[in-house]
């Protein structure tokens, strides 16, 4: 590595890319595989828009309509959502705390790998006899009697996707726990690495539920067991309870960090520390606790009983406690701050009162027996897409613009920033809000098409020229990364000129090794205390340079994925295909021959040495 | 984080400390074990004698509940320095696992 730095080729690039075990290019490589599946999700969404826009409509089939709506929920949060979130968490947060990498890079790749390969093999579905057509609940009544493999694709890609996500939230765990600088305690962490820990812990208490209701319906469908099936003396509201409880969670696993990268966001453009920072945590730590405690009110219209809808409507009332308080904090944030209105503070400004409003309805609908008038409708729909468009698009569109410098050591133009966010916010309420009435209205969910003259034709109308107007700002947002990419001005360290957490302090671009010393934490906002007592340097050292362990690149994380790829092809077509049963085994043959070759081989990285440290090129 | 090689010699005092630590630590982990041993003892002897099946599961619980505490306080080291995270995420499992088979029993298979 003491090697002289030269400019690689493709093929070498690409193969760099493929074995790399480093945080920020696995964050890259997140960054850009969740964007991808973004666009997918979003062209889905602007066809299902399509088929509304109009009465009696027939642009696609009511079948196809399923597979869409299934595959756009799917997609949007499993492949984009929590992949892109994932991305800023590796880029981030490992400089927030002033450590040289996660805990295990190499199950950092691995965790990236299985996502990717879960994505690409859930979305091969369209291509090989139809996508997963039972929404992305996939509740088991439908979902066992769905013809065809969309539902199996559903079950084995979301296992292998889950498996990667699993991997990631335990390597984000140990990280805060173990590799934090000296001083970094941890109430001096900065909010969006608490709230990576938090949703990390979520992860990990809530996926082991889902991987065991998917493998009752891989079991069920392909291998002839009866979990679900009632005439065999299954249950399918089993599926149901499995799957909200993973499911409840994972709307905290993606709205936490997002809450995260807002406090960074309000801090750092209020030019203020975080008002009520300590209640901060708690109510972070306090909505993952609780996000455990409520699953069933996805369930209300179930038949549990009024006891059991009580106290799950009561829990979930007690949500609002917490997410208040953050509301509060933030305004106070703002309160009295030098308040720079810059593209990811704009993002800030519009997230509150649209979040609000998402909450607000959530309240409404914790409320059981307004549940009962509301459930399937349109309503519901309105609802979560104003916490998760109106809370994490927005926060991950904020992050793109906000961490874009530190990621690529180019800024994103300020100008068709602002143009993104009034298109898409103006757009996303176009879309939504008018959705809320329409299922006041009695306008059920999930329905292909509907008759003209019941006083739905304007509403959707006007609720799919939101959807395009979404559509304009994405596209604007592609067009600004494009021209950046290709302008590649680089902007140097702090671009923002008010970073106040470390990953501001290093310099760009961020050396593979992140930090030549490691820094010494001596309060809440390192890098803002150093800026006041006017050191240059950004950081105090808690340690004189010495040589840094690194870890090498491995090429096994990808061949491990490939195998687990290969296996879910052996059972998607197992009791069908001859050729399904030597498949599957040769699959796992490949997957636990590589983690053999994993076990037995050391591997025991490389060292930079300190003279190379010392010299220009700081050991590149 | 410093890789520099570094010798470090213990005292004579740090020397006995971690002696007899050690000393009393291995004591512990051979008390338990007898406890343990003792507790089997009793599980089976409870159903050998043959009392009624409404004593002897409440019972065998009760001392499932305490060896599966002492195995992790003192066989998996929980008692000593350095485990308080993981001790937390064990009980918040722990805790989220009860809830869920509660509910699981009285709205699903009871109900």
């Amino acid at each position: 590595m003491s090697s002289i730095a030269q400019k690689k080729g493709f093929g070498a690039t690409l193969w760099d890319y493929l074995t790399t075990v480093d945080h920020k290019k696995i964050a890259v490589m997140y960054l850009i595989a969740g964007g991808l599946f973004f666009v997918i999700g979003g062209i889905e969404a602007m066809l299902i828009r399509i088929q509304l826009a109009k009465p009696d409509n027939d642009f696609v089939s009511a079948g196809l309509f399923n597979e869409i709506i299934t595959m756009h929920g799917t997609t949007m949060i499993f492949l984009a959502a929590m992949p892109i979130l994932f991305g800023f968490m590796n880029a981030v947060m490992p400089l927030q705390i002033g450590a040289r990498d996660v805990a295990f890079p190499f199950l950092n790749s691995l965790g990236f790998w299985l996502f990717l390969f879960g994505g690409l093999f859930l979305n091969l579905s369209w291509f090989m006899g139809g996508a997963p057509d039972a929404g992305w609940t996939s509740y088991a009544s439908l979902s066992l009697a769905s013809p065809g493999h969309g539902i199996d694709f559903y079950a084995i890609g979301l296992q292998i996707a889950g498996a990667g996500t699993y991997i990631g939230g335990i390597n984000f765990l140990v990280t805060i726990i173990n590799m934090r600088a000296p001083g970094m305690t941890y109430m001096r962490m900065p909010l969006f690495t608490w709230t990576t820990f938090v949703a990390s812990a979520l992860i990990l208490f809530a996926f082991p539920p889902l991987t065991i209701g998917l493998f009752f319906l891989i079991l069920d469908r392909m291998f002839g067991g009866n979990f679900f099936d009632h005439t065999m003396g299954g249950n399918t509201i089993i599926w149901e309870h499995l799957f909200w409880i993973f499911g409840h969670p994972e709307v905290y696993i993606l709205i936490l960090p997002a809450f995260g990268i807002f406090s960074e966001i309000f801090t750092i453009f209020s030019r203020k520390r975080l008002f009520g920072y300590s209640s901060m945590v708690f109510a972070t730590v306090l909505i993952g606790f609780l996000g455990f405690m409520v699953w069933a009110h996805h369930m209300f219209t179930v038949g549990l009983g009024p006891t059991a809808n009580a106290i799950f409507a009561v829990a979930t009332m007690a949500i609002a406690v917490p997410t208040g308080m953050k509301i509060f904090n933030w305004l106070l944030t703002m309160w009295g701050g030098s308040i720079k209105v810059t593209t990811p503070m704009l993002y800030a400004l519009g997230f509150i009162p649209s979040f609000v409003a998402g909450g607000v309805t959530g309240v409404m609908q914790g409320a059981a027996p307004l549940d009962y008038q509301l459930h399937d409708s349109y309503f519901i729909v309105a609802h979560f897409h104003y916490v998760i468009v109106g809370g994490v698009v927005l926060a991950i569109l904020a992050a793109v613009h906000l961490y874009w410098p530190l990621m690529f050591n180019q800024m994103l133009s300020e100008r068709l920033g602002k143009w993104t966010f009034w298109f898409f916010f103006i757009g996303f309420h176009l879309t939504f809000f008018i959705q809320h009435f329409l299922g006041l209205m009695g306008m059920p969910r999930r329905v292909f098409t509907f008759r003209a003259d019941q006083g739905w034709d304007l509403f959707n109308l006007i609720s799919s020229v939101g959807a395009a107007f979404m559509a304009i700002g994405v596209i604007i947002l592609v067009y600004n990364i494009i021209v950046t990419a290709v302008r590649n001005v680089p902007v140097g360290n702090d671009p923002w000129e008010d970073g106040r957490t470390l990953e501001w302090a290093i310099p760009q671009p961020v050396p593979f090794y992140n930090f030549r010393q490691t820094p010494l934490v001596r309060g809440l906002d390192p890098f803002w205390i150093e800026k006041q007592e006017g050191n240059k340097e950004g950081m105090t050292y808690a340690e004189p340079l010495s040589d840094i362990h690194m870890p090498n690149n491995s090429f096994i994380p990808f061949v491990m994925t490939v195998g687990l790829f290969i296996a879910g092809f052996g059972a998607l077509y197992h009791g069908e295909k001859d050729w399904a049963l030597p498949v599957l085994i040769l699959g796992f043959a490949i997957t636990f021959s590589s983690m053999a070759v994993r076990s037995l081989k050391d591997d025991h990285g490389f060292h930079i040495h300190k003279e190379d440290l010392m010299n220009e090129k700081g050991g590149k | 984080m410093s890789h520099d090689a570094q010798v470090y010699v213990k005292s004579d005092a740090e020397f006995n400390y971690i002696k007899q630590k050690r000393r009393q630590d291995m004591r512990n982990q051979i008390t338990t074990f007898a406890i343990m041993i003792f507790f089997t003892l009793i599980a089976f002897t409870t159903v050998a004698a043959g009392f009624s099946k409404y004593l002897i599961a409440p019972v065998i619980l009760l001392l499932a509940a305490v060896q599966v505490a002492l195995q992790l306080f003192y066989f998996m080291h929980m008692s000593e320095k350095n485990h308080n995270v993981p001790m937390y995420f064990l009980f918040v499992g722990a805790f989220f696992g009860f809830i869920f088979i509660l509910t699981f029993l009285t709205i699903i298979w009871w109900g």
